[in-house]
């Protein structure tokens, strides 16, 4: 099977804190993989340095093919990686559609186009709608991003994501602060969509059930460090990991 | 060798003066993130307070006696600070920071007329006070000796704040509210009661550079507006929020004017602005910042 | 400046804009024939004003950044007109124009590579700084720039001559003068309507709202920021060089930071939030200001008041208040 992303040797420091510390991480073609770990065991750091929200102190980044460490965020865009962020990051004054609509346009390359009203771009539109539609918020498409529900903004965000029709897709704790039906909810949707358009995709999460149910390969993280990698069952029997589990299993 | 110890000195009388105007708005925004862009009218109240209180005082008064009209107008201002920070900022702290912006724009303008409407529209001065302490041999030559009274008052100003914030206990409150802001109300500072004080502390330090100049320089409308903007070079200098970055910038502004009043005086003005941009090109926190941007 | 409340993008418009835009427009049009001269120059000040104001939200409202500093481009764009008039005798209003135009496009991109790596006050503050280099070679070079006298700004031609030549100054300022001055601000706020409700408009608005998720939707924010910058500049100039020939004369308080302070309260006094807030907003402090002018020496204090009150009680100025009032009238919460 392909590998679409190769990370070695990732090495981030803040000061003493040594976020992530000498990670090698790999995804895939065509695989959702989770990323697990108690909280400041450096996994949305990971997520930060392969979208290129930070610059590794160390280490490499190939993703299909082509050396990335050192291209900027809108040029690992136009390469192929989108994400999502655990804090809900939307554009609450614009609405749902225009959301959407916006990533289309960057991808296809029109927003430097100051003299064409935004509203006559009819395909964009359509494709806009269209990506609402796998997403379930078709009928929202008219409100203010941050007039929606938590859950519906969740997947807002992923959406935008997915808009940019990329070849990885990161999500940093995609059902975080909602309730346990619309977590299901929002990953059939997500594994939906991902699977169905032939993504690969790298989620960040705390729900060991949802890991089970959705991924293919689960990492666990713990103080910068990959402690195992590899399929969940067998991840789990690993005596490293069971510990570190059962210390986080009272959350 | 004359001129150049007059140059020097004179750098220092300015050094002073800028040091406590851009020193009361760094505190300011140091603890309270509020850029008051009504701070240099402040300092203009200071002056005409000063300049009307000295031309008022009974003719014969000895003029060392005049000196204590100072912390008199300083005071002034403070309390005017303290009147300004609960009625009007105190609302925005909630709102968008470019509100205050606007709002101290707002009193801005006020001030500007309010001051002309106390005072009236003609310029006041003080300089009886400032002949009156008559010239003083420094080095060989005659210098004015009330300007060297302003480069004291400038200096024992910066140790005095530097012991209030670095060695009361308010001054730890001070700093550990400027840097996290909701630890300290959960310590149990009262935190609006320092942001009032601070707020008077940085207008009474306003308030006391335009009333110690005032004999050198006269109080003039307009002169408040003219300042702010230097105040803000000296700021983006030093570092916003630092105490010795704003006295480090106000150095290097007095001694770049200086130099450039010499050499080139029409492009005064314009290099002091230009320096600011480069400072901030380079290094944008400022050459001394601490203050989380 | 995203603290009030969120309201939908797109509410329902049920009176059409078209229903309000054309009696205005026919207002505007038959104004120099049913008002006194004094009333339609000062009209004419207006929507110079609205220009800028306009050019100012395109950053504010739009792009999300407050600049204190646009008296630059505007005095930019009066000091061309009094140059050209000065040093190469052209006295034709488009040759004005283009220069205050470029004056504009030259300056915000210069000031804008240092600018546009900040937000929020720091932007301010750095913009409103730089912005006082310009003023201050204004005033000191005085045997370029005239001083504090500044440059006289001859009465131009308009379309080459086409519209008359100016005899009677008053009554050229007050008929042809306004028409042309009309016709030059339909086609900037065309122009900046157009550009705000492009795809790059949206970019803009992108960045307003959330500058991070702007960046990781592909967005170059610090360029586009930058283009924003440029083209707000640009659009104030030519407000300044249609000012100047209304007020005769380039002065360096076209070019002082308080003037752009007035600049940002008549966008504020509109509604930032609303394409149309900057014009009213223009228009409303141009007759407020000439009214308090008139009517005491105290006129920054009324200024300041109303600003003040403004901040406190009404953020989201006249458009934000209008449409409160006609939510609820329509019974809408």
């Amino acid at each position: 099977m392909a590998q679409l992303l190769a990370a070695q040797g990732l090495r981030k420091s803040f000061g003493d804190n040594h976020a992530v510390d000498g990670v090698d991480f790999f995804v895939e073609q065509d695989r959702l993989v989770a990323i697990v770990g108690s909280n400041g065991a450096g996994k949305t750091t990971l997520v930060n340095l392969i979208t290129g929200l930070l610059a590794p102190d160390e280490g490499t980044i190939v993703f299909a093919g082509r050396d990335v460490t050192t291209l900027p965020v809108f040029g690992r865009i136009k390469a192929g990686i989108a994400r999502s962020f655990q804090l809900v990051n939307l554009f609450d004054l614009m609405t749902v559609l225009d959301n959407v609509r916006l990533a289309v346009f960057t991808r296809e390359n029109k927003t430097h186009q100051a003299l064409r009203l935004a509203d006559r771009d009819r395909e964009s539109e359509d494709e806009a709608r269209g990506v609402l539609a796998d997403f379930g918020l078709g009928d929202k498409w008219n409100v203010a991003a941050g007039g929606l529900a938590q859950g519906e903004r969740k997947l807002l965000d992923v959406a935008l994501a997915y808009a940019l029709r990329p070849k990885l897709i990161l999500l940093d704790e995609p059902t975080s602060g909602v309730g346990t039906r619309e977590k299901s909810q929002i990953m059939d949707r997500i594994e939906s969509v991902v699977r169905s358009r032939g993504l690969s995709a790298v989620i960040v999460e705390h729900d060991m059930d949802i890991v089970f149910k959705y991924s293919d390969t689960m990492v666990m993280m713990h103080e910068g460090r990959v402690l195992a990698a590899g399929a969940p069952e067998e991840v789990v029997r690993d005596e490293r990991v069971a510990a570190m589990l059962g210390r986080t299993a009272a959350r | 060798m004359a001129t150049l110890v007059v140059q020097a000195l004179n750098t220092a009388v300015y050094t002073a003066v800028l040091f406590l105007i851009a020193g009361g708005l760094s505190l300011v925004y140091g603890v309270m993130r509020v850029v008051n862009l009504a701070h240099g009218n402040l300092y203009m109240l200071g002056a005409f307070v000063m300049a009307w209180a000295v031309g008022g005082a009974a003719t014969g008064v000895v003029p060392p006696l005049l000196l204590l009209l100072l912390p008199v107008a300083g005071v002034t201002v403070g309390l005017v600070g303290a009147v300004i920070e609960p009625t009007l900022l105190r609302p925005l702290y909630n709102r968008a920071e470019e509100y205050q912006l606007l709002l101290t724009f707002g009193l801005l303008l006020i001030l500007e007329d309010a001051i002309k409407f106390v005072f009236g529209p003609t310029p006041l001065s003080a300089s009886t006070l400032w002949s009156a302490f008559g010239p003083i041999s420094v080095l060989g030559s005659d210098y004015p000796a009330y300007n060297l009274l302003v480069i004291t008052v400038g200096g024992v100003s910066a140790v005095l704040l530097w012991a209030f914030v670095y060695r009361t206990r308010f001054g730890v409150m001070l700093r550990a509210t400027s840097q996290n802001r909701k630890m300290a109300v959960s310590l149990g500072i009262n935190v609006r009661a320092l942001y009032v004080l601070a707020f008077s502390i940085g207008c009474l330090m306003a308030g006391i550079a335009g009333a110690v100049i005032v004999p050198v320089q006269g109080a003039v409308l307009g002169m408040g507006v003219d300042a702010l903007v230097l105040s803000f070079v000296v700021v983006v200098i030093g570092g916003l929020g630092s105490l010795e970055g704003a006295l480090a910038g106000a150095f290097i502004v007095a001694v770049v004017r200086t130099l450039a009043i010499t050499f080139f005086p029409e492009l005064e003005l314009a290099v002091l602005y230009l320096m600011a941009a480069a400072v901030l090109v380079t290094r944008p926190a400022g050459l001394f910042s601490r203050s989380s941007s | 400046m995203n603290d009030t409340a969120v309201t939908a993008a797109r509410p329902a418009k049920p009176v059409p804009a078209g229903a309000y835009l054309a009696p205005l427009a026919v207002l505007l049009l038959i104004i120099p024939y049913v008002a006194p001269a004094y009333q339609t120059i000062l009209l004419s000040y207006g929507l110079a004003f609205a220009i800028a104001a306009l050019a100012l939200n395109l950053l504010l409202g739009y792009t999300g950044l407050l600049s204190f500093g646009h008296a630059a481009f505007f005095g930019a764009g009066a000091y061309a007109a009094g140059f050209m008039g000065k040093y190469w005798n052209i006295g034709s209003m488009e040759v004005f124009l283009a220069a205050g135009a470029l004056s504009g496009v030259v300056i915000a991109a210069l000031f804008g590579i240092v600018c546009v790596r900040y937000t929020k006050i720091f932007f301010s503050i750095l913009v409103l700084a730089l912005s006082q280099v310009l003023w201050s070679l204004a005033f000191k070079l005085f045997w370029v720039t005239g001083g504090t006298d500044g440059l006289r700004v001859p009465t131009p031609t308009l379309l080459g001559g086409l519209l008359g030549t100016p005899a009677d100054k008053v009554a050229f300022l007050s008929h042809q003068y306004y028409y042309y001055t009309l016709g030059v601000f339909a086609i900037c706020a065309g122009l900046m309507w157009l550009i705000l409700h492009s795809p790059f408009g949206q970019a803009l608005q992108a960045i307003r709202d959330n500058e991070v998720r702007a960046e990781f939707i592909g967005i170059r924010v610090r360029r586009y920021r930058w283009i924003a910058f440029v083209l707000s500049g640009m659009f104030a100039a030519v407000a300044g060089t249609l000012w100047a020939p209304l007020n005769g004369l380039a002065t360096p308080e076209a070019l002082y930071w308080p003037f752009s302070g007035e600049i940002v309260f008549m966008a504020v006094l509109g509604g930032f939030r609303t394409f149309s807030g900057p014009i009213i907003g223009a228009v409303v402090f141009n007759y407020l200001k000439a009214y308090a002018v008139g009517r005491t020496e105290y006129w920054q204090l009324l200024l300041g008041v109303v600003l003040v009150i403004l901040v406190m009680a009404m953020p989201e100025g006249i458009m934000g208040a209008l449409g409160r009032i006609g939510r609820r009238v329509r019974g809408e919460s």
